[in-house]
């Protein structure tokens, strides 16, 4: 489903990664680990087309075809889906018109017309009851004001409803308690498919209790240093990254 | 000839041509106004409060003055511009001239009728002598000239305890018959002890023709008195808009005026607020979205007289293209106006690399006990935000448009006529180019 091939990507002329390779395929469920600094974050921003990073070398191919030309809408709508780090306050907007609008512009991408006004409704419904939001968010400011939990169980809410391929969750557990954990990791069990793959990058095992990876990779100073099983996880967990430096 | 001289000559031919008695007040006052136009003439880039407009582009041209007929036009071609969905009173003029066939006026609950009639008529000269040029400032060279020219316009009078259900519609159509003109149309609005009153305002050119307004509206705000005004102002790029709005606040009033500026080549928006009583509030908004190479310029004065008055602005504006915004806040603060509250927020969204906007709080506050605060922002389109949005698959387009929109919201949120909410977010779609709802 994705693939990266010597990936190496920057920022203002600081290069950031050094050659990632990545294979992805659907039903995978991946973990990417590291320390601060590594460049998780800037992997996930160049996966999504966050034009702020500046590929120099390599390609990220998705279901064969080279996504690095196409705007973060287009990869979006591919089916392509970043649960951002810090999602972004926008006063203004609520949750409900941004997702109804985010949907639509799918379907229109995809040559479908708008999803009935009802249907939608029942959707967002759905969704939120199975995160277990409070439906007073759907009518508030998308993410102002939210509590960093809030804002985690927001994307979950954004991506259930998009139905991605590939979910790629950036820290998600950061500013989650362990009951927000639980529903957060829950619905993301409860997304999961043989056709679609997840991509959990974190800085702790913690997330990984309750979402199980396939496959761990350790990123460090832009490169993948180690990859294995679910194991590697724990033996981070223990150990710390330094012993393999 | 330039424009001035024209205008000076052309007076007394106007006066005669209106059968104005020479003995009357209103003579006097326009004599004056004309004799001050004529010192001072219309204002240049020297003059501190034109600094950042230049009025040179406007008044180059070879506008006649004089609208001669009534100029019909079908209601087909102009329902759009009035909000028809609901009930309302309707003073609707063309080329200048008052269109009996568009408009609703009354003299039931309130006189919502001409100008012109009440000029003219004894039974309202009480009233005239009372109210009109009382609040206009002639030591303003354009506001003299409108007062010279002072002959046809909304004249609104609504007596003490009345709430008036229906918002009342003032609607100045240009043809473009002739084709270069200048209009000069003057309103003047009263509103008697706790009564309330909507009022919709909006200068519209049905052709490519140049037009040049130069409106003035007096308003008196009498006790518990509730006002709300929206200026819609989406003209096309040949029209331009000088309008200097006068209001006078005695205690306990409310008067909230809302200006959209979404069109015309250039508009300047004078408002004037004095507060000639206690605990009064007055509320000024407005949401630009400009670009090309359109000019809007918000300029507002808020002089607090008494104890314990509030005042709260907050405009916003969105520049594209090479478009040049101006906001202009005076607040005055008496030493008398103890316990005042001044609140005075500007920000601006420059899209265009060419666009600029010069934005100047001017506050001038001689109370000691007083609340007064001002801010200003000026940024560019936040691109994290951008890429969230793209990043659910909203392509760049709308999700600037859904970002600006949100920007604006705070004040399209004030709107309280929903028919007119529903027709600004529409034009607010078009101005940006989307098809987005905006449901919020």
């Amino acid at each position: 489903m994705l693939e990266i091939k010597n990936l190496h990507a920057g920022i203002e002329g600081k290069e950031i990664l050094r050659g990632i390779n990545l294979e992805i395929n659907p039903g995978e469920v991946h973990a990417i680990m590291g320390p601060n600094g590594s460049g998780k974050s800037t992997l996930s921003s160049v996966i999504a087309g966050n034009e702020t990073y500046e590929v120099t070398e390599g390609d990220v191919l998705f279901e064969g075809k080279s996504i690095l030309g196409l705007s973060p809408e287009q990869r979006a709508h591919l089916g392509i889906f970043l649960s951002f780090q810090y999602p972004v306050e926008i006063p203004g907007v609520t949750t409900t018109n941004f997702i109804k609008t985010a949907i639509n512009a799918k379907r229109k991408a995809l040559g479908l017309d708008d999803l009935p006004a009802k249907e939608m409704l029942k959707m967002i419904r759905e969704k939120a009851d199975m995160l277990e939001m409070d439906r007073k968010f759907l009518s508030r400011s998308l993410n102002e004001g939210f509590s960093g939990g809030e804002k985690k169980r927001n994307e979950i809410f954004q991506m259930a409803m998009l139905e991605p391929k590939l979910a790629i969750l950036d820290e998600t557990d950061s500013g989650l308690d362990i009951d927000a954990l639980k529903i957060v990791a829950n619905g993301v069990n409860k997304l999961k498919s043989k056709d679609n793959a997840t991509i959990v990058i974190t800085h702790y095992q913690r997330l990984l209790d309750y979402i199980v990876p396939d496959f761990v990779h350790v990123l460090y100073n832009g490169k993948i240093i180690k990859s294995g099983g679910k194991e590697l996880a724990f033996e981070l967990e223990e150990k710390g990254y330094d012993w393999l430096k | 000839m330039d424009l001035k001289e024209k205008l000076v000559a052309a007076f007394i031919a106007f006066e005669n041509r209106d059968h104005i008695d020479i003995d009357s007040s209103v003579h006097d006052i326009r004599y004056k106004a004309i004799g001050n136009f004529e010192n001072k003439g219309f204002p240049t880039k020297k003059d501190e409060e034109w600094k950042y407009t230049s009025l040179k582009p406007v008044l180059k041209y070879d506008y006649s003055i004089f609208p001669t007929i009534e100029n019909n036009i079908e209601l087909q071609e102009v329902k759009k511009y009035f909000l028809h969905e609901i009930e309302s009173y309707k003073i609707v003029f063309v080329d200048g001239v008052y269109s009996s066939f568009l408009s609703t006026t009354t003299h039931e609950e309130a006189d919502i009728c001409l100008l012109s009639a009440a000029l003219k008529k004894p039974k309202y000269k009480m009233i005239i002598d009372h109210y009109f040029d009382k609040a206009a400032d002639n030591a303003d060279s354009i506001t003299s000239l409108n007062t010279a020219f002072a002959k046809e316009g909304a004249f609104i009078h609504i007596p003490k305890n009345t709430i008036l259900e229906k918002p009342i519609q003032l609607l100045f159509f240009s043809t473009g018959k002739e084709t270069e003109m200048m209009l000069n149309p003057r309103n003047l609005i009263i509103v008697g002890e706790n009564s309330h009153v909507q009022i919709f305002e909006r200068h519209q050119s049905l052709s490519k023709n140049v037009v040049l307004t130069n409106s003035v509206t007096e308003i008196f705000a009498h006790k518990r008195a509730i006002i709300n005004y929206y200026k819609v102002q989406n003209d096309n790029k040949k029209a331009s808009l000088i309008d200097h709005m006068y209001i006078k606040q005695k205690d306990n009033s409310i008067a909230s005026v809302n200006t959209f500026s979404f069109g015309g080549k250039l508009t300047r928006n004078n408002i004037s607020v004095y507060h000639e009583g206690e605990n009064l509030t007055t509320n000024l908004n407005g949401v630009t979205i400009i670009g090309d190479d359109q000019h809007v310029d918000n300029h507002t004065l808020i002089h607090h007289q008494k104890e314990n008055g509030e005042s709260f602005e907050l405009y916003k504006g969105i520049y594209e293209g090479t478009a040049t915004g101006v906001f202009n806040g005076k607040v005055i603060v008496d030493p008398e106006a103890q316990k005042t509250n001044a609140f005075q927020q500007n920000d601006n969204i420059l899209i265009g690399k060419k666009s600029t906007v010069n934005a100047k709080p001017q506050l001038e506050i001689f109370a000691d006990d007083v609340k007064c605060s001002h801010g200003c922002t000026v940024g560019e389109l936040d691109e994290k935000a951008m890429f969230y949005l793209q990043s659910r698959g909203i392509p760049e387009k709308e999700a600037k448009a859904l970002l600006l929109f949100a920007f604006g919201n705070d004040v399209i949120e004030k709107i309280k006529i929903p028919a007119l909410k529903t027709r600004i977010i529409k034009l607010i779609a078009e101005k940006l180019n989307v098809e987005l709802g905006f449901e919020m």
